[in-house]
C-alpha cells in the first residue's frame, strides 16, 4: 500500500460493500409466486443479512421501519438453469474462452468445473440480468465422459466465491454427441465411433471403478492402488453421492442409458430426451428425473424429433423436470433458461409448472431445495423482479436478487 | 409422341383457368386485422379472390358479394403474412470451395422444396422468404425470393418479375466468415480488393456490351457471373449483405457507394455504433436477434436494442430468421424482442412485414393488406407479440397453406417424429449455418 491515506476510503467501500449484503429490504410485488403455496396478492417478501425473514401477504406482513423497498409488478425466487456451460463455454468462442471440452481422451471424469469457471464471464452477467441466479454449469454434454459439473450462484466473483457444490453431477453423453468420430471404418482410430462402443466402455470403466474400490479395501495397504481422480468420481456416481447427468437423446439411447443404470445401480439424471415422448412409460418406471432439452433447441441429427411440447407431455406424466439452457457451440452461446420456459409454458406446459422447472422443480433435482428455489423463511434471499409476466417476450426482469444483493442489471 | 405432352400442357392450363375463373370470393370475418396500411380494424373484413386482395375494412364499409364463401375468424387476430429477408430453408446451397466469388453459383439449382424447413416456415406465418446462400464467400451466389405456396417443384415457389426473370438479390458477405485459407481473401483489406476488381470487371463487361449496341459480332463472349454482377450495377437485382462489425458495415456502404448498387445490410450486430452512418446513406437493414451476445468475435457487441437505435436513425429495418439459426416457427418472437428492447411496435411488426418487403424490393405486391396486393395473410390466436400466441392459419395467394387444426401441420408446429429432416446431409453446405452448428457442438469431431 503505497499511499496509506487511502486505507481509510478502503475501509470504507469495504463498509458499503458490506452494508450492501447486510441491507434490509422489503420486495413488494403486485404478484408474488413464492412456489411455496398459491401466488400472493400485493405479497411481501423481508429480506435481513442475505436470508428471507418472511414471504406473505402485505396483510400478513409488516414491513419494520429501516427497510428499503423494492417494488415489482411480479416477483418470483431468483430462476435455476438446471444445465448450463455458462463460465466454461465463454462468449468470445475464441480458443482461451473455451473450457468446456476436453478431447484428449473420450473419459474424463476426473476435469472438476471450479477449475474452469469463470465467474466474471459476461455471459454469466447475461443470464443473471434475466433473473437466473443459480446455474449448475460445467462440462459440456459433447464427449462420453466430459467431466463433471458444481452448481454456483450467478454473483460473478469467484469460482470459490460463488459455489454452492462444487461437484454436482459428472457427465456422460450418449449417441451422437458423445462419439469420438463419424464411426466409418477409416475413422476407427479415436473411440467410441459407435453407440454400441461409446456403452462398452462406460460399462469397462464402471467396473474397473468398481474393482478399484475392492482393491482401496485391501488388507495388505502395500498392494492397495494409488489414488485414481477418475475412479473416485466415478465412485461417487456408483453410491449416489455425485449423479450421472446422462444426456441423450435418441430413443434407444434414454433405454440404453436406463439399462446401464439398472446393471449398475445408478442413481442418474436424464439430460435432452428429444425423443422422451416415444418411451414416457419407460422414463415413467424409472423414478429418474428428466432435465429436458431447451425448448427452442433447433431439431438436427439425434435432436430431429424434439417438441416444443414435450416438456408439457412429461409433467403431465408426473416426470419431475426442470428446464436447461444446455450447451451451444455457436450462436447463442448461451441459451436463456426463462425464455426457454417461456415457449415450454405456451406449449402445453401451463404457467406454473413452467415456473417451477426453473425454480423449486430445479431446486429439487439439483438437491439444493433447502436453500434455493422457493421465497420461504430462511432461504437465501434470491429473487427475480418482472414489469409483468416473466414470460412474455415484451416484459422485462428488472432485477434480481442473490443472498439480499441487488443487481440492476436490466432492464432487460 | 410431342404434340401429345403440349395438349395435356393447354388441357391442364385451360382447367386451370377454369378453376381461377369459378373461384368465389372469400370473406374473412371478425378477425381483429392488422392491415400494416393504417391502423388496427377491430372487427374486420378481408375480402379476397384469384389470389389478390378485393378490400380490406370495418364490417361496415366493406360489402360482402352474395355468393361469397365466408370463414368467421372471430376472435383472431389477422395480420399480412410474414417476410423474412433472410433465410436458408431448403437447404440451399451457392458456390463451392473453389473461389470466394461466384455470383454465377444459382439457389435456384439446389433447393428442396419438401424440405421439413419449408413446412415448418409455413407454421411460423411466414408466406414470402429470401433463400439465401451462406456466409463463407466475398459473394456466394443468387439468392431467390419465395412464396411459400403448397410446392412440388422449385418451380411452384418462384416469384416471376414482369420481365419473366425469377426474383431474387446477391448474398455477399464480409468480415471474418469469407477469411479463409487461399484462393480466399485472408484478410478486410483483401477482401474489399476482390469485391473491387470484380466490380470493375462487370463495370467494363457492361461497357462492351452497350459498345456493341445490338451487333452480335461486337458482343463479349457470355459471362454468368459477370451477367450477375451487371444486374446489380444496373439495379434489377439487390445485394443482400452480411455484415456484422460496425467497420464492415462501412466498407459495404463505400462499396455500394462506388459502384452505385443497391444493398441491404444483413445482421448489423455493430449497427448501432453507425446507425447515424446507415442512415445517411439510405440503406435498409435486415436484424436477427440472438438470445446472447457473442458466440464469434464479430457479434461481442451484438445489442437487442440494435433495431430501436436504428429505428430512431430513421433507417428501414426488417427481421430475418437465418433459419436455422432462429427457428421460422418463432419468427414473430424476433419484432416482440426488438419491441422489449425498445423499438416502437409499430416499426417492430413493419419489420416483418412491409419493411421486408421493401427490402427484397417487392412492396407493391406483398407486405401489408391493400387492395390489389397478392392475398398473403395469417390468422393469430392473439397478439402477434404475445408468446402465448400461435400461428392458426398461413394463406399465400388466396389458399391455406398451414392450419394448426389438421395434425400433419400441427406437428411440423410443434415438432415430434415425423417433423424432422431426416434426409438432410449431416455436413451439406459449403459454410452453411448447419455446418456451423454441427461442427461447433462437437459431433463428428
Amino acid at each position: 500500500m503505497k499511499n496509506p491515506s487511502r486505507l481509510p476510503l478502503l475501509a470504507a467501500l469495504l463498509a458499503a460493500a458490506c452494508s450492501v449484503r447486510a441491507e434490509n429490504l422489503a420486495v413488494t410485488g403486485d404478484t408474488v409466486y413464492t412456489m411455496a403455496g398459491a401466488p400472493l396478492k400485493n405479497g411481501v417478501v423481508l429480506i435481513h443479512d442475505g436470508k428471507i425473514e418472511a414471504a406473505g401477504s402485505a396483510a400478513a406482513v409488516k414491513i419494520p421501519a429501516g427497510y428499503r423497498v423494492l417494488h415489482a409488478a411480479v416477483v418470483t425466487p431468483g430462476l435455476i438453469d438446471a444445465h448450463a456451460t455458462v463460465g466454461l463455454s465463454g462468449l468470445l468462442n475464441q480458443p482461451q474462452d473455451q473450457d468446456m471440452l476436453e478431447k484428449s481422451s473420450p473419459m474424463q471424469p476426473d476435469l472438476r468445473a471450479i477449475d474452469a469457471y469463470n465467474a466474471k464471464d459476461e455471459l454469466v452477467t447475461w443470464v443473471r440480468s434475466f433473473g437466473v441466479t443459480t446455474v449448475n454449469t460445467g462440462h459440456a454434454p459433447a464427449a462420453l465422459i466430459s467431466g463433471q459439473t458444481m452448481i454456483a450462484k450467478t454473483f460473478g466473483r469467484t469460482a470459490d466465491e460463488d459455489v454452492i457444490n462444487p461437484a454436482a453431477m459428472t457427465s456422460v453423453t450418449l449417441g451422437r454427441n458423445g462419439l469420438a468420430n463419424d464411426g466409418s471404418p477409416g475413422s476407427a482410430a479415436k473411440s467410441p465411433g459407435t453407440r454400441s462402443k461409446a456403452v462398452a466402455m462406460l460399462r469397462e470403466e464402471l467396473i474397473k471403478a468398481q474393482e478399484y474400490a475392492k482393491k482401496r479395501e485391501g488388507k495388505d495397504e502395500a498392494k492397495r492402488p494409488g489414488r485414481d481422480l477418475r475412479y473416485e468420481t466415478l465412485l461417487r456416481a456408483l453410491d449416489g453421492t455425485q449423479p450421472l447427468l446422462v444426456t441423450v437423446n435418441r430413443q434407444q439411447d434414454i433405454i440404453s442409458a436406463l439399462r446401464l443404470a439398472r446393471e449398475f445401480r445408478l442413481k442418474i439424471v436424464l439430460d435432452g430426451c428429444a425423443d422422451a415422448q416415444l418411451v414416457l412409460a419407460e422414463i415413467k418406471a424409472s423414478g429418474f428425473p428428466v432435465i429436458i432439452h431447451p425448448t427452442m433447441q433447433r431439431s438436427y441429427e439425434d435432436m430431429e424429433n424434439l417438441s416444443v411440447e414435450t416438456a408439457g407431455k412429461l409433467h403431465a406424466a408426473g416426470i419431475p423436470i426442470a428446464l436447461q439452457s444446455s450447451y451451444e457451440g455457436y450462436v447463442p452461446k448461451t441459451r436463456v433458461v426463462l425464455l426457454e420456459a417461456a415457449v415450454a409454458a405456451a406449449n402445453g406446459l401451463g404457467f406454473e409448472p413452467a415456473l417451477a422447472s426453473i425454480t423449486i422443480d430445479a431446486a429439487q433435482m439439483l438437491g439444493i431445495a433447502g436453500r434455493v428455489g422457493s421465497l420461504e423463511k430462511g432461504k437465501d434471499a434470491d429473487l427475480a423482479l418482472y414489469d409483468g409476466d416473466p414470460f412474455e417476450y415484451t416484459s422485462h426482469c428488472v432485477g434480481t436478487l442473490i443472498e439480499g444483493q441487488v443487481f440492476a442489471d436490466g432492464p432487460r | 409422341m410431342r404434340p401429345r405432352p403440349l395438349r395435356q400442357l393447354a388441357l391442364f392450363t385451360g382447367l386451370a383457368v377454369l378453376v381461377c375463373a369459378q373461384e368465389k370470393p372469400l370473406a374473412i370475418t371478425g378477425a381483429q386485422i392488422i392491415p400494416i396500411a393504417g391502423d388496427p380494424i377491430a372487427h374486420g373484413v378481408l375480402l379476397v379472390q384469384h389470389g389478390r386482395i378485393l378490400a380490406v375494412g370495418s364490417a361496415d364499409t366493406v360489402k360482402i358479394p352474395a355468393g361469397a364463401d365466408v370463414l368467421d375468424a372471430t376472435g383472431r387476430v389477422l395480420m399480412p403474412g410474414l417476410i423474412d429477408s433472410h433465410s436458408h430453408i431448403g437447404s440451399g446451397s451457392g458456390g463451392d470451395g473453389s473461389n470466394p466469388i461466384q455470383p454465377d453459383a444459382r439457389v435456384l439449382d439446389s433447393l428442396d422444396v419438401r424440405d421439413a424447413s419449408i413446412q415448418k416456415a409455413r407454421a411460423g406465418g411466414i408466406t414470402a422468404v429470401n433463400v439465401m446462400p451462406g456466409s463463407g464467400h466475398l459473394i456466394s451466389g443468387q439468392t431467390l425470393y419465395l412464396k411459400l405456396r403448397e410446392a412440388r417443384t422449385i418451380d411452384d415457389l418462384l416469384i416471376k418479375l414482369p420481365d419473366g426473370s425469377n426474383a431474387g438479390g446477391l448474398k455477399m458477405a464480409n468480415g471474418t466468415n469469407s477469411i479463409k485459407a487461399a484462393p480466399f481473401p485472408g484478410t478486410r483489406a483483401k477482401s474489399a480488393a476482390l469485391v473491387r476488381e470484380e466490380y470493375i470487371k462487370a463495370q467494363e463487361y457492361r461497357d462492351k456490351i452497350r459498345r456493341a449496341n445490338g451487333d452480335p459480332e461486337k458482343m463479349p463472349p457470355r459471362d454468368l457471373a459477370l451477367e450477375e454482377l451487371v444486374e446489380v450495377l444496373d439495379g434489377k437485382r439487390i445485394v443482400q449483405n452480411h455484415t456484422h462489425r460496425h467497420d464492415d458495415i462501412l466498407t459495404v456502404l463505400r462499396l455500394s457507394k462506388e459502384f452505385g448498387f443497391k444493398v441491404v445490410l444483413h445482421h448489423v450486430s455493430e449497427g448501432w455504433k453507425v446507425a447515424d452512418e446507415i442512415a445517411a446513406a439510405h440503406v435498409a437493414c435486415s436484424v436477427i436477434i440472438i438470445d446472447s451476445p457473442g458466440g464469434k468475435l464479430e457479434t461481442r457487441d451484438a445489442d437487442w436494442r440494435t433495431p430501436a437505435i436504428l429505428e430512431k436513425a430513421g433507417v428501414l429495418v426488417g427481421f430475418h430468421t437465418d433459419d436455422p439459426i432462429c427457428d421460422s416457427r418463432r419468427f414473430l418472437r424476433t419484432p416482440a424482442l426488438a419491441v422489449r428492447a425498445g423499438m416502437t411496435r409499430k416499426g417492430a411488426l413493419e419489420g416483418v412485414t412491409i419493411a421486408n418487403a421493401k427490402i427484397i424490393g417487392l412492396e407493391n405486391r406483398i407486405g401489408s393488406l391493400e387492395p390489389g396486393k397478392d392475398a398473403d395473410f395469417i390468422l393469430l390466436s392473439g397478439d402477434p407479440l404475445s408468446v402465448y400466441t400461435h400461428v392458426e392459419q398461413t394463406w399465400v395467394e388466396g389458399r391455406k397453406v398451414f392450419d394448426l387444426s389438421r395434425p400433419q401441420d400441427h406437428l411440423y408446429a410443434a415438432g415430434g417424429v415425423g417433423a424432422g429432416d431426416s434426409r438432410r446431409a449431416q455436413l451439406c453446405c459449403f459454410t452453411s449455418a448447419w455446418d456451423l452448428i454441427a461442427a461447433a457442438n462437437g459431433a463428428s469431431q
